[in-house]
This record gives structure tokens, sequence and C-alpha cells, in this order.
């Protein structure tokens, strides 16, 4: 069986006066039915970026290439119309911040309205409440708050209203680009057992887009770590973190403060600029176990020992 | 016992809430936001002291206090032994000198169309290049300015200054701006350095390093730190002494160590359940607190905490209020809200202080009292056991609610907890 998802050599870059930003390079990967794939990076390594480019939600200047097959089907080969039904129906996206996402001027009940018709011209306004107050009970919303608007709402509130918009359709693949990121840490996990829930019930994957290694430890099934526009290394979550083999991987690690951290770690350095060409291996300049040949040979990534992990890295 | 430099006490800072023309006239204007209602904490000097909490709770506008961007509505602040609640202009501007903030965000907090290198020339342009014996010298020629600027830079790890001097904020890393927001408020050789929030706008990799080099400076310039966060991980590693703020607040305080090894207030716990472990193998199951902080402008009766509180008592401040979000709640279940129909619907129900009440217009006001008696009996837990009566009154039913139990600090192992359950 084909995967709901898989990205072949897809890559992104941005036109800018000072020439191409390549913000994605040759990422290739696959996210099953049902399941959750972690993507996590640091800020301007990609994955936003990469999220988007799923959807063809890039700005003009962006060049994309190679493919993006969900379901079956090229979606890179799809005419706006047919990829504007599909962003929303098939596969739903939210963002770090409901509030900017949420048209303030617009009470919640249209925000279902509008989204329910642009796909489904058929239904009529009491069909799209009825359909509103359904999604919303799922994500534990009280009806009343269709007649509010957004800035009535509280943050916890307005995110379960992203939600319920996603699911207004059954997709079966949600995007979420660093949902909790604006929330605290006890509505943090509030709205991840809401998904996690919300996932079962709904039989939906998800890409979990994050700087949180802590959330994708709880969350996600298989982890891709992406660092410059690359994937660094990617496996299933558990062997991932039990021996994290990308030596940025292992710094990443290393570096994350929990309530355990007994020395403090930093990854030497900082991320290098994606202007204009690079050769070699892109955490060159960081590694603690660099070699010689990371200097000039790019490293492909490769599967690696008994598990079978992706690891981009020429120690291996 | 070491002197406190910082002295808090019972600090109350309320933000009025300007409503319309109308609504004024009309009435009701007294509305307030209890930023931070009755606080009192203090700073040994030399030491961290971590204020945490989640967004709301009022940590933001104690650090605003300090620096004397907010005024405070009542309560004292004393700072190396003098008041310095209520300073005048001339006080404020020395008071600066001494006690100095930084912000989350290094980008917003340095003007864009400056250099970094005028940034920190420009505040010592202001308040002079502080000396040996604490009297500040007024720096007469700009080749004295921007020495005295390299010198900063050198401090906070700036390498080559001249490099740094002349660039942008713009042309800077995140980490390079925080050091640049850190040298303008060493610049100045404070004594206590408000921290909000510092490294959360840092990304992880690099997050330690900047811990690191906040401490460095610590013990180099002999400082001490408010370190404000709502990260306890943080807090953990960076302070000596900690307290847990909920609400307008301090909900538990003490040694960092102390609360860490064995947290009593159900909200410390709560938020040191919520934080994701970053290790796969050890998920488990969260029991979260219900619903979101609550609004500040009418914050619950008794521990502001109770509404969501998994481990609430009868006496804890049950109000008409928590009526109306448990039949809410409950009511998400499209059959609770079928079978209990007749009781409903949430928007009948208002709330009065302790009371709860609904206006029985059709039907038998007695059939409504047995329903929502049942209701709060399967469905209300402690709050059930605080009713004091549910009865009919004309053609109307009323919850009314036993007033709580006193609350307030109490010593509990080492610790200040303002919980009713010790």
């Amino acid at each position: 069986m084909t995967s709901l998802l898989e990205t072949r050599g897809l890559s992104v870059s941005f036109e800018t006066p000072e020439g191409p930003v390549h913000a994605v390079k040759d990422v290739s990967l696959r996210i099953e039915r049902g399941t959750t794939l972690g993507l996590v990076g640091e800020s301007g390594c990609g994955k936003s970026t990469l999220g988007r480019a799923i959807l063809r939600l890039l700005p003009e200047n962006a060049r994309i290439s190679g493919s993006v097959i969900f379901n079956g089907q090229d979606l890179s080969t799809l005419p706006a119309k047919a990829m504007r039904d599909l962003r929303g129906r098939n596969i739903a996206m939210i963002f770090q911040d409901p509030m900017t996402r949420l048209d303030p001027l617009m009470k919640i009940r249209d925000h279902f309205i509008e989204t329910i018709r642009a796909h489904d011209p058929t239904v009529d306004v009491d069909g799209a409440v009825e359909r509103a107050k359904k999604v919303l009970a799922d994500v534990r919303v009280p009806s009343d708050r269709l007649g509010m608007y957004p800035h009535e709402l509280s943050g916890g509130m307005r995110q379960r209203i992203m939600i319920a918009l996603c699911l207004l359709f059954n997709p079966a693949l949600l995007i979420a680009d660093e949902p909790t990121t604006a929330l605290d840490v006890i509505l943090e996990a509030q709205i991840l057992q809401l998904l996690q829930s919300i996932m079962h019930e709904y039989n939906m994957a998800v890409l979990l887009i994050t700087h949180n290694l802590g959330l994708v430890a709880e969350f996600a099934d298989q982890v891709a770590v992406m660092y410059a526009g690359i994937i660094a290394e990617e496996g299933a979550t558990v062997p991932l973190f039990r021996e994290p083999r990308h030596p940025y991987t292992q710094g990443l690690l290393r570096s994350v403060i929990d309530l355990e951290t007994q020395t403090l770690y930093s990854v030497p350095g900082s991320p290098p600029n994606l202007l204009g060409e690079s050769i070699g291996c892109p955490f060159y300049a960081r590694c603690e176990k660099r070699m010689d040949v990371c200097k000039s040979v790019f490293p492909e990534i490769r599967l690696v020992g008994e598990d079978r992990r992706k690891v981009a890295c020429h120690l291996y | 016992m070491t002197q406190a430099l910082l002295e808090v006490r019972d600090l109350r800072v309320y933000f009025p809430i300007f409503k319309g023309f109308v609504q004024r006239l009309l009435g009701g204007g007294d509305a307030k936001v209890h930023a931070v209602d009755g606080v009192s904490f203090s700073i040994p000097e030399g030491q961290v002291f971590g204020l945490v909490g989640e967004s709301g709770c009022g940590k933001t506008t104690i650090a605003k206090t300090l620096v004397g961007l907010v005024r405070p509505t009542s309560g004292q602040i004393v700072f190396r032994g003098g008041d310095v609640t209520h300073p005048n202009r001339k006080a404020l501007f020395r008071l600066r000198e001494q006690i100095q903030i930084i912000y989350q965000d290094p980008h917003a907090a340095l003007s864009p169309a400056m250099t970094v290198g005028e940034a920190v020339a420009d505040v010592l342009r202001t308040h002079g290049l502080p000396s040996e014996g604490g009297v500040r010298i007024q720096l007469k020629s700009d080749d004295e300015l921007r020495a005295a600027v390299y010198q900063v830079f050198e401090d906070v790890g700036l390498r080559p200054p001249p490099f740094f001097y002349d660039k942008y904020p713009d042309e800077l890393s995140g980490g390079q701006k925080q050091r640049v927001v850190a040298g303008r408020v060493l610049a100045l050789r404070p004594k206590l350095i408000v921290a909000d929030e510092p490294v959360a706008m840092l990304d992880m990799s690099i997050r330690a390093r900047m811990l690191e080099f906040l401490l460095e400076l610590k013990a180099k310039h002999n400082l001490t730190y408010l370190f404000i966060t709502h990260d306890l991980a943080t807090a953990k590693f960076v302070c000596d002494g900690i307290a847990i703020m909920y609400l307008g607040r301090i909900v538990e305080m003490g040694p960092a160590r102390t609360i860490y090894a064995d947290p009593k207030h159900p909200y410390t716990r709560a938020l040191l359940q919520a934080i994701p472990i970053p290790d796969p193998e050890r998920r488990s199951t969260k029991v979260l607190p219900k619903g979101e902080v609550p609004n500040a402008v009418w914050p619950p009766a008794g521990c502001r905490f109770h509404p969501r509180c998994p481990a609430a008592l009868p006496t804890c401040g049950w109000e008409g209020r928590d009526v109306i979000a448990l039949l809410e709640e409950r009511w998400l279940s499209p059959e609770l809200a079928a079978r209990e129909a007749d009781a409903g619907p949430v928007e009948v129900w208002e709330a009065n202080g302790l009371i709860a009440r609904r206006d029985v217009e059709k039907g038998d006001p007695a059939a409504v009292q047995a329903l929502i008696r049942g209701i709060l009996e399967e469905g209300g837990g402690p709050m059930a056991e605080a009713i004091r009566s549910i009865r009919v009154e004309d053609r109307a039913v009323a919850v009314e609610f036993r007033p709580p139990d006193p609350l307030g600090p109490k010593e509990v192992e080492g610790r200040m907890v303002e919980c009713l359950l010790y």
C-alpha cells in the first residue's frame, strides 16, 4: 500500500536580490495513514517552508522542485483550483498563533460557514451551523461560542476552534505548524491530548512541525530532524531518542533543558547562511566530530544500522 | 544571614478598565484587572530568585513595577534598605542605574535605526561611566565613549568589539542581540537585574550558552537576579529561590531545591507534570487541570485555582459561576444535554457571588430544583459538598454556597504554601 503522503526530492528556494536562498534541499519523507511524523528543528531550518510547500502555500518568489505524492496522486501537477479544494478538505493546516488566523471582524459562526461553503456551496447556513456544532463538541467548545468574535475567546479556545475548522471535512492529514508554541505549558498539554484523541477518532495523520523535542518525544511515531534545509536524521521515535546518530541530533538532545538537567550544553556556533550554493556538510562548522571529507563532500542521506534509520553523515 | 537586597511587601497592582463613556454613565465602571494582588517576597544579595508562572499571572507586571514603568496600587518596595515604592523623577533616574531589566525579545529592545554600539554609548552618555567608588564620570570625547563601549562589548563576549560597534541589530543573531542588551544593562553596573524570559526567544541549541553567560556575569559582577520565566525546567537550573505565581498571587515559595524535590501546591504539581519530557520511553497519561486561567478582572473566590484544581476541597471557594461552568462542560455531551434539557440552557442561569439562579417561567420549579440537585451531586465533586441550599424562590431556582474558609500563606516543610490542604 502506498504511503498517505510522500515527498520525493522536494526542494524550495527563494529568489532574493542577493541570490537564491535554499530553504529546503532534496527532502524525501513519508507519512503513513493515522500516524504522526514529528518534524523538528530550530528557527530557519526550513521546517515551516517544507510544511507549506506540501500545500503550495508559498510566496511568489519561491521555486519548488521535486514532487509531493498524496494518496498516490502527484500534487505538483494538480491545477490551482483542484489544489485549493484539496486544502482543508484532504490536508488541513493549523498554525502557531490562532489570533492572526481568525478574522477579527468575523464571528466564529461565519468562519465555519465560509469554510464549509467554500468547499461545498450546496450547504445552506443552517446546515453549516449544524456541522460546526458537531465539530465544536469534538474539540470540547460550547456551541454558544459561535456567536462570539475571536477577541472574546481565550487563546486555548481559539486554538480549539482552529482545530475544529480543520476537522470539518475529515482530512486524512493535518499539518500542525508549532500548534502550541504560543500557549502556556498546561494549555499546551491539553491541546496535545485533544489532538491525540481526535487523531484516533478521525483516523487522521499529523505532521507536527516543532522546535520542541519534548513534544515530539511525547507525540510522534516517527521523527525527522531538520538542519539548514536538509533532513539530518529520520527514524522511529524511540530508537532515535535512545541512540541519536547524527552529531546534530546528539547535540540538540543534549542541549534540552529539562527537570533532570545537571550540566548545560549548547551546540557551538550558529546555523549557516542558506544564501547561495554550499558544498560539504551544512553542519560542518559546528560539528564536534567533523572530518576532512565533511568539508567538501555533501553527505547523502542513507540507511544506517539495524533499525534502518536514515542519517546524513559521513561517520556512518 | 545575608541581607535582602530587595524586599516586596504586599504589592498590589490593579489596572482600571476604561469603559466607554455611556457605560461609565450607566455605572459599573470600576472594573479592574487584578494583575498583582498581594505579593510579598525578598531577594538576598547575590542570589537568583525565580518568579515562575503562566502568562497573565502577573510576573511581568512585577518586573515593570520594580523598574518604575508601572505604578503600584498599594504595598511597599524596599531596595537596599530604602523605600522606592513611589520614587520621584530624580530618584527613579538613580534607581534605574541600580535596577535594570532584560526583556524577552532582544530584537524589540534594540532600536533598528541605531547601531548597537550607539545603543550602548547612549546609555553611558546619559548616566555616565561607573567608576570604582560608585561615582559616575561623564565622558567628554567620542573616543572615550567608544573605548568604554568596546570594554562593555569585551565583557559580554562580542569580540572583536570594533567589528560589532557599527552593526545594526538586523545584522546580528538572536544570541548576539541578547548579548548587546545584556551589555547595555551591565554598562550601568546595576546591583539587581530583572531578567524577563531572557532565553525564551532563543533556539534551544544556544539557550544553554546564554544561561551560562548570565550566570558568569552574575559571578563576575556580583549581581543579584530576579529571573522571570514560565519554564520550570530552566528555573530549576538557574534559581536559588523560587516563587510560583497564579493569577496575581504567589501560591508556593521557597528554596528551589525544596520545592522541586517535593512540590506541595496542586498548581505547582500541575505545572511540573505538564512539562513535556524529551524521552519517548517515559510517556504517561497526564492528569491536567481543567480549563484555562480565568479572567483577572473577577478572580475566583477563595483560592483562585479552585475551579481547576484536581485536589479541591469543599471549603476552597465554590461560588455561583462554578455551577454555570459545570453545566456548560457537562452539556458538551449531546446526550447529557438532551437528558437534562429542563435545567438549561446555560444562558438562563445567572451567577451573583455565592449564588447561581435561574427563572423558571414555564414548567415546575420543583422539578428543576430536583434536576439541578441530581446534576451537582453526580458531577459537582467537592462543589456539591459546599452547597448551603438549593431552593425554590417564587418562580426561580437558586443554588447557594457556604463562604470559603480563610486562605493565607502558611509555612509547610521549609517553604510557604497558600493552600487549604495544609
